[in-house]
């Protein structure tokens, strides 16, 4: 009798675990469908736009088939250019001082606001960058696009930044200092180079985490059909036709979308790739 | 000491790049606003690349995206194809122009199974955009159209969720047919819609139809033609049924043009005319010099708007835009003529 | 260059981003004090939105804002849950663990903007003919499909963060409970959950915050309807989605200032959200400390 009652028991509870199993792994099992499908749809579509024009040559007229996306090619690379130009000295330097000032309270005010910059909707930044560059300077530019997504890199680059700095043994400081050497050069001449690859690992990754954001650029980089290497002047951008280009009644310009948003999706792949790589290593 | 040296002359060639680079593209102009114009603006722009090696960027945006645009002073020049009124000048922070640049048409266009051609009357236009007319197959759309065979479906109105000149005129045309929009709606850039999904952009509006079953929208006749997209032929207010066409929309707008050519033609009582055909715009300051605009730009901007109303008239009926009538010309030219810089005019 | 110039230096760079954060918030305030001035609490509750008239109520948007972010969390979380146990609980390593994570990864870095074109083009045509098939509307656009495509995009972080969570549950405990005799369903929902249920909760939060301000997917699957919605097939708007509509052409001062307004309404919902949820984060780190 006993003996029945511990094995249904025992046999109910193995049921149990293998429902379990069965549920989750099902619902596992759709997301991995989803993500594998999204991505072969982005691939194939994309595949489709991709011929010489597409690369090197400007937008057509509105409505006329043909001609490709440098323009949005090129500005895509000056806008992280720019970006980077701008939120790497800032991202560097705040990560010092949060490395220097470990525990104090200002650092702690300074973490707070990277933390919080870092959950600002990238619309907002963009919103605000059209009041603080584009109405002053009086024109649309790439300096304002530039701007507004170094903002969005920034506190992921800083916190990423501080994190590889604390990494360094704290008894490469210790030697140093001990040597006679001024502290702020050993900073910069051990502490630094030895997080060099993190360094490098965060602007990667703030590249990625940029290359794709749209919305701090409506107002500020704007969108242009021509080529353009002005800072002064508005330029495109990859999410800029993505998002122009599939709002339009023509064929063409859809399949270009498709086009832009594989090379988009795998300009920020290779980077999360190479970035994960080097980390394994 | 070393480092310093490196930092400063890394500076210096940073400096000397960047000056390189805004030197390479002295040669801009830019502008924002109407999407109505903007297939004949692109293609006259890319034209005008090409002979003159000027690179005019025009960002399609919106009528009232490019009047906010002008008046922030951010653009060269504004398009519009809803004129500023006087009350509005105040808005703006000194004289401001029109320049009319070409005529186009407010198609009403749908997407319905194998696209029968359709007639339609303002006054069910009006209905449909009221929420009142809710199926293809109403009794008051079968009336117009004896010889369709109308789907039971039911009709998904779109409408511009961008403020628009090209919204403008098409409830300038509802407000003069049906008193029951214009009490209830009324015309404006924006209004508040009773029905219906909200698209951006005369190529959003397209493209939502062309992606929808059963949608109706408004859309510029290039936008329509050049995706294959079908237009209604709408009754005038002589009682004819006219297509939009090159002819039809040049017959509405050959009467009289005011000298500061800031007039409406929808509703025309031209016989042959289009019923919603309308005049587009570009907007800019009368005094070029400010902010830091040098004459250059000034006479950039004035050689383009000259080039635009002669040489660019060539490419605009091609995209089944009309041409501006020889009175338009005329006034656009002393408009042109009254922009100066620093009080001396700009074109001599 | 001395100590002092360096420490000069850093506190400076420090400095301006704080100004920066600072100045965001006083920039938003300040810009949208003129709609506040005309609309008073009305801005908040009010229920027409008309540049026209000038009436700026933001309540269809805060609606369209809370509504399609709990419906992307509903059915993002069992769909993450599921994926965070399976790579946390059942393959903590081997190939398909990799494959797994790397899929995750992926997804994550796809941009905003081409999860609106695959929206677009793939889930609006579903979501028409279920309309059609149900009678609703057959827009295709609007509230659903801004909420699928909103819960596929913050899948990702959810469920890594869930992995993370079981992850961190000391092994020990598990080995124990296993040496007890328990099942694997026993530890993982009687040991494992309970004991990273604030660090999962945190997860959820900090995805909300990601939902509530995402703009550019929402922006092009909404409809952009300035109606409060009152069905799963109606269309909308967002906080971030009107702005992302109609900023650039709000020409009237009341209207730019109530966009401003907007603006400030969303970074106070997100920052408040992803305050709760690093919170909560910490004090399921700490948890594991003990």
């Amino acid at each position: 009798m006993e003996n029945n009652a511990f094995k249904s028991r025992h046999q109910t509870r193995a049921q149990k675990d293998r429902f379990f199993k069965f549920a989750v792994m099902i619902p596992a099992g759709i997301v991995v469908a989803l993500l594998v499908l999204i991505l072969a749809q982005v691939v194939i579509n994309g595949a489709r736009a991709l011929n010489v024009d597409f690369f090197f040559k400007e937008q057509k007229p509105f409505g006329e088939t043909g001609g490709g996306i440098v323009q949005a090619i090129v500005g895509t690379i000056m806008l992280l250019g720019t970006s980077i130009v701008v939120a790497l000295p800032f991202s560097l330097l705040a990560s010092l001082y949060l490395y220097e000032h470990r525990g104090s309270k200002r650092a702690k005010v300074l973490a707070t606001a990277i933390n919080t910059l870092q959950g600002i909707p990238s619309i907002v930044i963009g919103v605000v960058i059209y009041s603080w560059i584009v109405v002053p300077l009086r024109s649309f530019s790439s300096l304002a696009g530039g701007v507004a997504l170094a903002i969005v890199m920034l506190p992921l680059m800083t916190s990423m930044i501080h994190a590889s700095l604390e990494m360094v043994p704290s008894s490469y400081l210790e030697a140093a200092l001990a040597l006679g050497v001024p502290r702020w050069r050993a900073i910069i001449d051990i502490i630094l180079p030895a997080s060099a690859s993190g360094i490098l690992e965060a602007t990667g990754l703030g590249v990625a985490r940029a290359a794709g954001e749209t919305a701090p650029l409506i107002f500020t980089a704007f969108g242009n059909p021509f080529l353009s290497l002005s800072l002064k002047g508005p330029v495109s951008a990859l999410p800029l036709v993505i998002y122009e280009y599939i709002k339009s009644p023509y064929d063409d310009w859809h399949q270009k979308a498709w086009g832009a948003a594989l090379l988009l999706v795998l300009f920020v792949l290779s980077l999360n790739v190479l970035i994960g790589s080097r980390k394994k290593h | 000491m070393k480092r310093n040296v490196l930092f400063r002359r890394g500076l210096l060639m940073a400096l000397c790049l960047i000056g390189a680079a805004s030197a390479l593209n002295a040669q801009t102009l830019l502008g924002s606003g109407a999407t109505f114009p903007a297939p004949a603006y692109t293609k006259m722009f890319d034209e005008y690349y090409k002979t003159t090696g000027i690179k005019v960027n025009y960002q399609a945006i919106g009528s009232s995206g490019g009047l906010k645009n002008i008046q922030d002073r951010v653009v060269d020049f504004g398009g519009s194809d809803s004129f500023v009124k006087d009350t509005d000048f105040a808005k703006y922070p000194a004289s401001i122009v029109h320049i009319p640049t070409v005529i186009g048409a407010v198609v009403v266009t749908y997407n319905l199974p194998g696209n029968p051609a359709l007639r339609l009357t303002g006054e069910v236009i009006a209905d449909i955009y009221l929420g009142k007319i809710t199926k293809w197959n109403d009794k008051r759309i079968a009336e117009l159209n004896p010889a369709v065979k109308l789907p039971n479906m039911a009709i998904m109105p779109v409408y511009r969720s961008d403020g628009s000149g090209t919204t403008f005129n098409f409830t300038a045309y509802l407000s003069a047919v049906s008193t029951e929009w214009k009490s209830k709606v009324g015309n404006a850039n924006s209004v508040s819609w009773p029905a219906g999904q909200g698209a951006a952009q005369n190529a959003g509006v397209a493209g939502v139809v062309k992606q929808t079953p059963g949608s109706i929208g408004y859309v510029e006749l290039a936008y329509a033609h050049q995706s294959n997209m079908p237009a209604a032929a709408i009754k005038n207010s002589s009682g004819v049924w006219v297509d939009a066409s090159l002819a039809s929309i040049s017959a509405s707008a050959a009467g009289a043009f005011p000298p500061d050519s800031r007039i409406l033609l929808v509703n025309t009582n031209a016989k042959e005319g289009y019923p919603i055909s309308a005049l587009t715009w570009i907007i800019v300051y009368r005094e070029q010099k400010y902010a830091s605009r040098t004459l250059e730009q000034a006479e950039h901007l004035a050689k383009l708007l000259w080039w635009m109303i002669h040489d660019g008239q060539n490419f605009v009926e091609a995209l089944d835009y009309a041409k501006l009538p020889a009175p338009a010309i005329k006034a656009a030219e002393a408009i042109i003529k009254s922009i100066t810089y620093d009080g001396q005019p700009v074109l001599k | 260059m001395n100590d002092r110039r360096f420490n000069a230096l850093l506190g400076l760079a420090a400095l301006l981003i704080v100004f920066v954060f600072a100045g965001f918030v006083l920039t938003l305030v300040v810009q949208s004090l003129p709609a506040v001035k005309q609309e008073g609490a009305a801005f908040l509750y009010g229920s027409e939105w008309n540049p026209v008239t000038a009436r700026f109520g933001a309540l269809p948007f805060i609606i369209g804002t809370l509504l399609t972010s709990s419906i992307a969390l509903i059915i993002a979380i069992p769909l993450s849950l599921s994926a965070g146990i399976v790579m946390g609980e059942y393959v903590r390593s081997g190939w398909l663990r990799s494959l797994l994570n790397t899929l995750i990864n992926v997804l994550a870095s796809i941009p905003s903007v081409v999860f609106g074109l695959w929206g677009i083009e793939v889930v609006i045509p579903l979501v028409r003919n279920l309309a059609v098939l149900i009678g609703a509307p057959p827009y295709g656009a609007g509230i659903l499909s801004a909420s699928l495509v909103l819960a596929i995009m913050i899948i990702p972080y959810m469920s890594s963060m869930t992995r993370e969570a079981l992850m961190n549950v000391p092994a020990g405990l598990r080995e124990g409970a296993f040496a007890l005799g328990l099942t694997k369903q026993e530890v993982v929902t009687g040991i494992a959950l309970p004991f990273a249920r604030q660090s999962i909760f945190a997860g959820i939060l900090l995805s909300l915050g990601r939902a509530l301000g995402e703009t550019m997917a929402v922006t092009m699957l909404i409809g952009n309807a300035t109606r409060i919605p009152d069905s799963l097939f109606s269309l909308g708007n967002t906080l971030a989605s009107v702005i992302a509509s109609q900023f650039n052409e709000a020409a009237s001062d009341v209207h730019r200032s109530a966009m401003m307004g907007l603006a400030l309404m969303l970074l106070l919902i997100t920052m408040i959200a992803g305050w709760f949820g690093r919170t909560l984060m910490r004090k399921g780190a700490s948890a594991y400390g003990k």
